[in-house]
């Protein structure tokens, strides 16, 4: 663990994106310490300008902007995270099976996943979060959904290369069970290629959040970050003040 | 002719040593072979890549010395001057002839390339040329040969269009990076005594680098041998080979497998403990999922039979391609084969369902070929060989014991216990593989061509440490090879392959010294240096 810690301080990249993450989780974290009270809280007359009393001033009901980008953090946060491990779980074990198994395993599960891919995603998103009416959980499930077939084949390439190398045949021909092959031998080889793709994927799953939010999809009890934008899309030639905020806002 | 004074190539820090050439110093005359011999790390490619001018700069230059090529020094030739040289004046050729030509381009464009490079010539005398070098290297229809893709030829022709492509402007130097290594023994041959023809037909100097002394013994006329980047003897061929003076060249040459077999063990009256009768095994390909005539159809082994008993070694020769690691895989069932039976003492191996098979599974190990692919990168030695025994239900603490014992009986020290495979040599990893075969405590040991991966001097001490353990645990040896020095020493009897068939069955002093099937003569007859003796030297401990 040492040797580890003292190998990526080596790597100022590293240490700088990992300085940027923390940051973002502390704030989001600390969202209720800071903001005591809902974002939803009308606090004073709508459309202030920044550098006031509110950093970056108020919506256009009055409610503070930057406490409501703060609690939008730990959603948007919570719900890549989650909805990432869902496809990261679902991918990797459609994928490990059907690159390990071959032959007509590997067919299915590959026409299975061809569907999913085939659909156009983000539709697809609006679609599970309208069937299953918005909330968190369906929004993370409907992420979790349209997110999962690249892993699939990403981890089914490396398991079919995996597969016939030397370790994994001596492991079968010591009688080792198929699934701790899997578990124990292949999978931590391929870990690599899937925390990169999986890091990627959070990214893009906070996106989709947002941009379901901003169709008015978002959970309707949560303040997602997508939240703010349809009022100030329709006020953004009335007041010039509006024109930096969406931006910054879901620029994350 | 090419004169290499003092040349010292750097390397770039972090590297495990300096100098990958220091203070180098030879000559080659013209219409001569000066055969490079050294192990891997040498720094004979090195070497080679200098006098061509296609070090990796920056990080690897040479720093010292000359290069003088018809008296001018070509390391302080200007690029476009070396270009001028490459192809046209020194040529090279390389070890895979797959990847040394361009997969996208026909033969020959690819030859045209080196002629556009150097000269003007009308299409029709290109044409003319190219013929006729095709021809000169013994390459049959050179016309449809022209017009193929490199896929389209087999490795030995490939490499003999590599070698037309270095000879069409009659080099006086022709540099050969282990030009035989990636092919097979009688393929070997052939192209061997092409390059002697060649060399007194042309008048070219070869500058020829291998790690095969009997590839030496074949056909070099002077040899120079390299250690750690330093040339250790440079002499006259025969008196190298048979009365060498440095010790390291002793050392090499006592490592290198003698021809003549030694006795057979006496084992016929031991009982057999693996019949394999009527193996089959045909794969097919292509196809997709309505049939048609891209389907496949390669019969990897037919009706094999063959028998082993306590205490044997039976070694299966034959070229890549014949079928013999198929075997080896369809007695352990890592490929199903579609027909025929193996019967471990009683049982018969193939009949048996995949679970029912799991614990006789370990009676019959494996040793791999690749030692740097055959050991989980994340796990540690101590868990790689204990892992066996605890999935058949040994004790963790009992199995790790046994891991203990087994790498104190393979040679190596404890610690490496708790070390990661990368910190590992070759030869130390394939102890471990041997050390992970034997702890399942099997009757019969597979070794899948377990020393082809590895330098001269460690095949020998894994041989031998092979030989001892047999020797005192009573194994059974399957041992699969090309080599057929290595088979002559290891095994006591043999089975020849060719396309999927045994042709030729008996005990190893039978076969060398009466080999009744016309391509076990053949294959006799290609082994390199075979009218070599090889003098008495002590082997290293």
């Amino acid at each position: 663990m040492q040797d580890f810690w003292r190998r990526f301080k080596r790597n100022r990249a590293a240490v700088f994106g990992l300085t940027i993450l923390m940051a973002i989780v502390c704030l989001a974290l600390a969202a209720p310490l800071i903001y005591t009270q809902s974002p939803f809280r009308v606090v004073s007359k709508p459309f202030l300008p920044p550098f006031g009393e509110y950093p970056l001033g108020t919506d256009v009901l009055g409610r503070d902007v930057l406490a409501g980008i703060v609690h939008g953090a730990r959603i948007s946060l919570l719900i890549g995270i989650l909805a990432t491990v869902v496809a990261v779980f679902t991918g990797t074990l459609v994928g490990g099976i059907s690159g390990y198994y071959g032959g007509f395993v590997d067919d299915l599960l590959m026409r299975i996943t061809e569907f999913f891919q085939t659909i156009p995603s983000f539709i697809f998103a609006i679609l599970l979060v309208a069937i299953l009416a918005p909330s968190i959980g369906s929004i993370i499930i409907a992420v979790g959904v349209v997110s999962w077939p690249p892993i699939a084949r990403l981890v089914r390439g490396e398991f079919m290369t995996m597969r016939n190398r030397e370790f994994v045949q001596a492991c079968l021909v010591m009688g080792m069970r198929d699934l701790r092959v899997i578990f124990q031998q292949i999978l931590p080889n391929t870990i690599s290629p899937i925390i990169v793709t999986g890091s990627l994927m959070v990214a893009s799953a906070i996106l989709i959040e947002s941009a379901l939010s901003f169709l008015g999809l978002g959970d309707p009890n949560i303040h997602g970050r997508g939240r703010e934008n349809p009022f100030a899309h329709r006020l953004v030639v009335m007041r010039h003040s509006r024109n930096r905020h969406p931006a910054c806002r879901s620029g994350y | 002719m090419l004169d290499i004074q003092n040349l010292t190539v750097d390397l770039p820090a972090g590297a495990d040593r300096k100098h990958a050439v220091s203070e180098l110093s030879l000559q080659l005359k013209p219409s001569e072979i000066l055969c490079i011999v050294g192990e891997s790390g040498s720094g004979k490619s090195i070497m080679a890549r200098a006098v061509m001018g296609l070090l990796p700069k920056p990080h690897v230059r040479a720093s010292a010395g000359k290069i003088l090529f018809e008296g001018e020094d070509l390391l302080a030739a200007s690029p476009g001057r070396m270009r001028e040289i490459r192809g046209n004046r020194i040529s090279m050729i390389f070890q895979e002839p797959m990847t040394a030509l361009n997969p996208l381009m026909t033969i020959r464009d690819q030859i045209e390339e080196v002629i556009f490079t150097h000269q003007e010539m009308p299409k029709e005398q290109r044409f003319q040329r190219m013929v006729n070098i095709l021809k000169d290297v013994h390459l049959p229809d050179p016309e449809r040969i022209l017009y193929s893709y490199p896929h389209q030829l087999s490795g030995g022709q490939r490499q003999r269009a590599m070698i037309a492509m270095a000879l069409i402007f009659e080099p006086a130097v022709l540099i050969a990076d282990e030009p035989t290594t990636a092919l097979d023994v009688t393929t070997q041959a052939q192209i061997l005594s092409l390059i002697r023809d060649l060399e007194k037909k042309h008048n070219t100097g070869v500058l020829f680098i291998t790690h095969d002394f009997g590839v030496v013994a074949e056909i070099a006329d002077r040899v120079a041998v390299m250690q750690h980047g330093h040339l250790v003897e440079f002499g006259e061929a025969k008196q190298i080979l048979n009365a060498p003076r440095h010790p390291y060249t002793r050392s090499l040459i006592a490592a290198v497998p003698s021809l003549t077999p030694r006795a057979p063990k006496p084992v016929k009256t031991e009982s057999v403990v693996l019949d394999v009768q009527r193996l089959n095994k045909t794969f097919r390909s292509g196809g997709g999922l309505f049939g048609g005539t891209s389907a496949r159809v390669v019969h990897a082994v037919k009706e094999v039979h063959l028998s082993i008993r306590r205490s044997e070694t039976l070694g299966i020769v034959g070229e890549s391609g014949s079928g013999k690691s198929t075997v080896a895989r369809c007695i352990v069932r890592l490929i199903e084969p579609d027909d025929g039976s193996v019967h471990l003492g009683d049982i018969d191996l193939l009949a048996k369902t995949r679970r029912q098979l799991r614990p006789y599974r370990r009676r019959v190990q494996m040793v791999f070929q690749d030692p740097f692919a055959s050991l989980n990168p994340r796990r540690k030695v101590a868990d790689l060989i204990s892992e066996g025994p605890m999935v058949h239900g040994l004790p963790k603490n009992e199995a790790l014991d046994r891991a203990y014992k087994l790498l104190d009986l393979v040679g190596l020290d404890p610690r490496a216990a708790d070390r990661y495979p990368h910190e590992f040599s070759g030869g130390q990893r394939q102890r471990i593989g041997i050390a992970r075969a034997l702890a399942l405590e099997p009757e019969i040991l597979i070794a899948d061509e377990p020393v082809s991966a590895l330098d001269v001097s460690v095949q020998a001490q894994i041989l031998k440490l092979l030989a001892d353990i047999r020797d005192r645990l009573q194994l059974s040896l399957l041992f699969i090879t090309h080599d057929l020095r290595v088979a002559s020493q290891v095994c006591d009897s043999l089975a020849v392959m060719l396309n999927g068939e045994i042709v030729e069955y008996g005990t190893t002093r039978d076969i060398f010294l009466n080999p009744q099937h016309n391509y076990t003569r053949q294959l006799l007859k290609a082994v390199p240096g075979k009218n070599w003796n090889i003098p008495g030297l002590e082997a290293p401990p």
